[in-house]
């Protein structure tokens, strides 16, 4: 099944390489050429330009048709004036001379009505960035019908199994130049493709989910059968009583509680004292198992190989066998806490300074089934929902289990359960874990695109339950 | 913009299209943050498109582009019927939609004040103002404040006959104090959390706000938290304030009544609703006391969910949601109408942008005020709980089991409001919720609230609601979950 569908993707991105529906409109030329015509009206004392353009699709369906299908083509021009040491941005989408004109002056008029900037640094001049590789014709060629034919396999599993399905079928393609009047100019484009998966019973459901950005790499049918399975496996959940219960969570739950984690490593969180690791840098927060680190280049990542500023990014050691080590800089903030700075600033101007934005986990060796396997009493989570801070010193999460959630007893899934709510603390859960899967690219729907393992984790604290 | 619009329904129409609409849309937006006495945020935006929807071969379909040529809308609006025909792939019948009238208007939000004529530097001031006084208290480690603009110049034309121009302004603004202090980081937000207050006016809200005058007294409760009470977990009465009950409504009636959700299409990833078509005028959602609308009309007030027309064409009504404690209605479109047999869309299609589809969303969802006086609630009530501002919120997908808590709560003891509570929380199922409300307070404490940051639909779009709520009592409420080992 898996092939058949990759083949069925490749006839048709080949016939739709000719037309190239989804590719972005503008040449990363052309995009330049729009960048320095804004640098060259500029008045400012140094000016950025940033230059994002893109083109997404998506499909949608449910009750097993197609009921939303849409386009967009989307550009985005962001220029960032400095003037007698202030700086402002503004941005326009339209690229006719007087907009162009106009959208400098702009940035340029608003930097000047405000207080200056306190050690507000120059721009950077040209960079040395490093390559990634990440646009494949094969994703920005998808056509609405390459879509269609996929989601209609997957409606027809649902029909044959009695069951309704539910989901999307997104490609898209991008592309961003940054540009400054110090001679720095980035450029970077990437594809990405995603199918998600929701199959219903009467009293059950289960989930699917992955993203690419090669859509060569997406399976809707495999997903679709997993998704399937899992509603199956669900039928006529029992309601079990809340409590701390061993809890075995896929990679999208795992991804969705730890995504929570991510700003509390940028040095300005620390400096503003909302990190929870403030007075916990260096020292054991984690057990021996949790390292993680932000790294742009792993192969499993996407995104820009530079901050907003242009500044190339690093890979980061931010948790080392449980003990917080490093955090993210920005160049301003790297030079308020004597730092080098990372790569990982968000553009100017802002209040949050920067964030590791592509957490990679390590990982372990167990498999889902040697976690169930070693479990006499526990819960398998499929994926979570709706979570929220309660606590962010101790990092108190809450929210619910979703679409797949299992007993497991004596070392087997036994059935499904009603879905519970969680309250827990994501530093005691992280302290707990008791074995790894090989860390994959995960999808969720609460947090951005990990590199995150599934885990069995002890003592999880399910606090109340629903009705379904 | 009409010769924009039009052109995307001629082609539309000549490629295919049965029934077509476009949208253009132009947004000019201001955001301004402020952090511990200096400028975070400073951008002015703008953004002009047309988005463009259609039914062809009995399907939908959506395509939008900011090229605003001829040739750019064009192929835009043959992309729109192509993706359309592409949907009939994938269909068991054709789209119905209820019948509706075309109208041909023009309409603006009345405000007093333009946002974006009042001088960046005034709007820098008055934050920094309200930061100094925040940042006066000692044991505050965190200062912010931020303002927003927002213009919306839209015109709507579809292939029915409308041609409507509206022009919405909206404004909102809030300030934040945090305090970081041994193992814990409380906060207060004022007038309310995540950006504050938010309406459909112009500047004249955010003078009315007075955020330098109440920014010393939200520094010093987000200190006194640290040394308050910890909320008790047991089962009691809470009392909520009218901007955390604003929330609840939002999440435990304004999302499960929305029809998309009901019917399955919100299913991948909004979720669902237990508010299946079978309870409509018989589920007992609430109290006798509980009457809830959902009312897009000005004269509800300038909420977040106020317009004179949706964004497919349907006039802004007044719908009762919730009768003396009765379900009795939806938010519905042309569409969703259709399909459950009502004659009538009653007008919740609205979208983020030109580039975003309009889906189902909340307008004004609200909460009839009540006849109790705020002193008297809290003289009538012997041992309970009042909380106020949101600082989190959890909801399973079907909108039954929900868990919030706030930014602070005060023992109400013998009809007196006594010490203060940190870290309160409660949570509870639905209309268990909703059928133990024994009191609600009147007109004199009713707010519309906005709501800025309602997510829903793929491709996500963020929408503001608007929710008017006063103080209200609870009995029977599980509390303190959130912090129970």
């Amino acid at each position: 099944m898996k092939s058949r569908v990759k083949k069925s993707i490749s006839r048709s991105i080949r016939h739709a390489e000719v037309n190239a529906p989804s590719h972005p409109r503008l040449t990363a030329a052309e995009l330049k050429e729009i960048a320095q015509r804004i640098l060259n009206f500029s008045e400012a004392d140094e000016t950025e330009v940033e230059i994002d353009v893109s083109t997404d699709a998506l499909t949608r369906f449910a009750n097993n048709i197609i009921h939303q299908n849409v386009a967009e083509q989307v550009l985005h021009i962001s220029v960032r004036a400095v003037m007698d040491g202030r700086t402002a941005r503004a941005t326009t989408n339209k690229t006719d001379e007087e907009s162009l004109r106009r959208v400098a002056a702009a940035a340029e008029k608003l930097a000047l009505h405000q207080p200056k900037i306190p050690g507000l640094l120059p721009m950077l001049g040209k960079q040395k960035i490093p390559k990634v590789s990440r646009f494949f014709a094969a994703t920005a060629g998808c056509t609405p019908q390459d879509r269609a034919r996929a989601v209609t396999r997957v409606c027809k599993l649902a029909e044959k199994n009695n069951q309704t399905a539910a989901g999307i079928f997104s490609s898209g393609a991008m592309q961003s130049v940054l540009a400054n009047s110090n001679g720095l100019f980035a450029h970077h484009e990437q594809t990405r493709s995603e199918f998600s998966v929701t199959i219903l019973e009467p009293n059950s459901s289960g989930w699917a989910k992955a993203n690419s950005p090669d859509i060569r790499e997406l399976d809707p049918d495999g997903l679709a059968e997993r998704a399937s399975r899992k509603a199956a496996g669900t039928r006529e959940p029992r309601e079990l009583p809340p409590g701390h219960y061993t809890a075995i969570l896929e990679p999208s739950a795992v991804l969705d509680l730890v995504g929570f984690l991510f700003y509390d490593f940028a040095a300005t969180a620390i400096l503003d004292k909302r990190s929870c690791f403030n007075d916990r840098m260096g020292k054991k927060v984690f057990g021996d198992n949790v390292t993680l680190w932000d790294d742009v280049y792993h192969p499993y990542q996407l995104g820009a190989p530079y901050d907003g500023e242009g500044f190339p990014k690093q890979k980061v050691l931010l948790v080392d066998r449980g003990v917080p080590k490093n955090l993210v800089y920005s160049r301003s903030t790297a030079k308020k806490m004597k730092a080098k700075p990372t790569g990982h600033g968000f553009s100017l101007p802002n209040e949050y300074g920067e964030a590791p934005m592509n957490l990679v986990f390590g990982g372990g060796d167990k498999s889902l089934d040697d976690m169930i396997r070693s479990t006499e009493r526990g819960i398998l989570v499929t994926r979570l929902w709706y979570i929220r801070e309660v606590d962010p010193y101790e990092k108190i999460l809450t929210g619910m289990t979703r679409d797949g959630t299992f007993l497991v007893e004596d070392g087997r899934v036994t059935g499904g359960i009603r879905n519970f709510r969680f309250n827990q603390s994501l530093l005691e859960m992280l302290s707990n874990v008791e074995m790894l899967g090989p860390a994959v690219r995960a999808a969720g729907e609460e947090s951005f695109e990990m590199v995150v393992p599934a885990m069995k984790v002890n003592n999880f604290h399910f606090s109340e339950v629903t009705k379904f | 913009m009409q010769d924009w619009a039009n052109w995307g329904l001629d082609t539309a129409k000549r490629r295919g299209a049965t029934y077509a609409d476009a949208r253009v849309m132009d947004i000019r937006q201001r955001d301004i943050s402020t952090k511990n006495g200096e400028v975070g945020t400073l951008v002015e935006s703008e953004s002009l498109g047309i988005g463009i929807r259609v039914i062809a071969s009995g399907a939908w379909g959506f395509a939008s582009t900011d090229r605003l040529t001829r040739e750019g809308i064009d192929t835009c609006a043959a992309e729109a019927v192509a993706i359309a025909k592409a949907s009939a792939l994938a269909k068991h019948g054709d789209v119905a939609l209820a019948p509706e009238n075309p109208y041909v208007d023009t309409w603006q939000n009345p405000f007093l004040k333009d946002p974006f004529r009042i001088p960046v530097e005034r709007q820098i001031d008055l934050l920094l103002a309200a930061d100094k006084e925040m940042r006066r208290i000692k044991g505050v480690t965190l200062a912010e404040g931020s303002m927003t603009f927002r213009k919306i110049d839209q015109l709507f034309v579809s292939s029915i006959g409308s041609v409507i121009h509206q022009i919405k302004m909206q404004s909102g603004a809030g300030i934040v104090a945090t305090s970081f202090a041994g193992s814990e980081i409380q906060k207060r937000s004022y007038p309310n959390s995540f950006g504050g207050q938010h309406a459909l006016e112009g500047y004249e809200l955010i003078e009315a706000l007075d955020l330098v005058g109440n920014a010393g007294r939200t520094g010093e409760e987000a200190v006194a938290l640290h040394s308050a009470a910890q909320c008790p977990e047991k089962t009691g009465t809470i009392i909520l304030g009218s901007s955390q009950l604003s929330l609840q409504i939002h999440e435990s009636i304004g999302h499960p009544i929305e029809l998309d959700r009901v019917l399955g299409q919100e299913a991948n990833f909004a979720g669902m609703s237990f508010l299946t078509v079978d309870k409509l005028r018989k589920l007992r959602y609430g109290s006798d006391i509980v009457n809830v609308v959902a009312d897009a009309r000005l004269a509800h007030g300038p909420g977040l969910g106020t317009f004179a027309y949706d964004d497919e064409g349907v006039p802004a009504q007044c719908t009762p949601i919730i009768t003396n404690g009765l379900f009795t209605g939806y938010l519905s479109n042309r569409e969703t109408a259709s399909a459950i047999g009502e004659d009538r869309s009653n007008g919740t299609m609205r979208t983020e942008s030109w580039n975003r589809l309009p889906i189902i969303r909340m307008t004004n969802v609200s909460i009839n005020p009540g006849k109790w006086k705020y002193d008297d609630l809290i003289a009538d009530t012997d041992d309970a709980i009042l909380m106020d501002t949101n600082r989190s919120w959890s909801i399973d997908d079907r909108r039954y089991h929900f868990q919030f808590s706030t930014e602070i709560g005060w023992e109400i003891k013998g009809g007196k409001k006594g010490r203060m509570i940190k870290n309160p929380s409660y949570s509870g199922i639905t209309t268990e919720f909703w059928n133990s409300c024994d009191a609600i307070c009147s007109r004199d404490d009713w707010t519309l609230w906005g709501t800025p940051n309602c997510g829903k639909g793929q491709p996500m779009q963020t929408m503001g609601t608007g929710h008017g709520a006063s103080p209200a009592r609870f009995r029977n409420i599980k509390i303190g979950v959130a912090f129970a080992k």
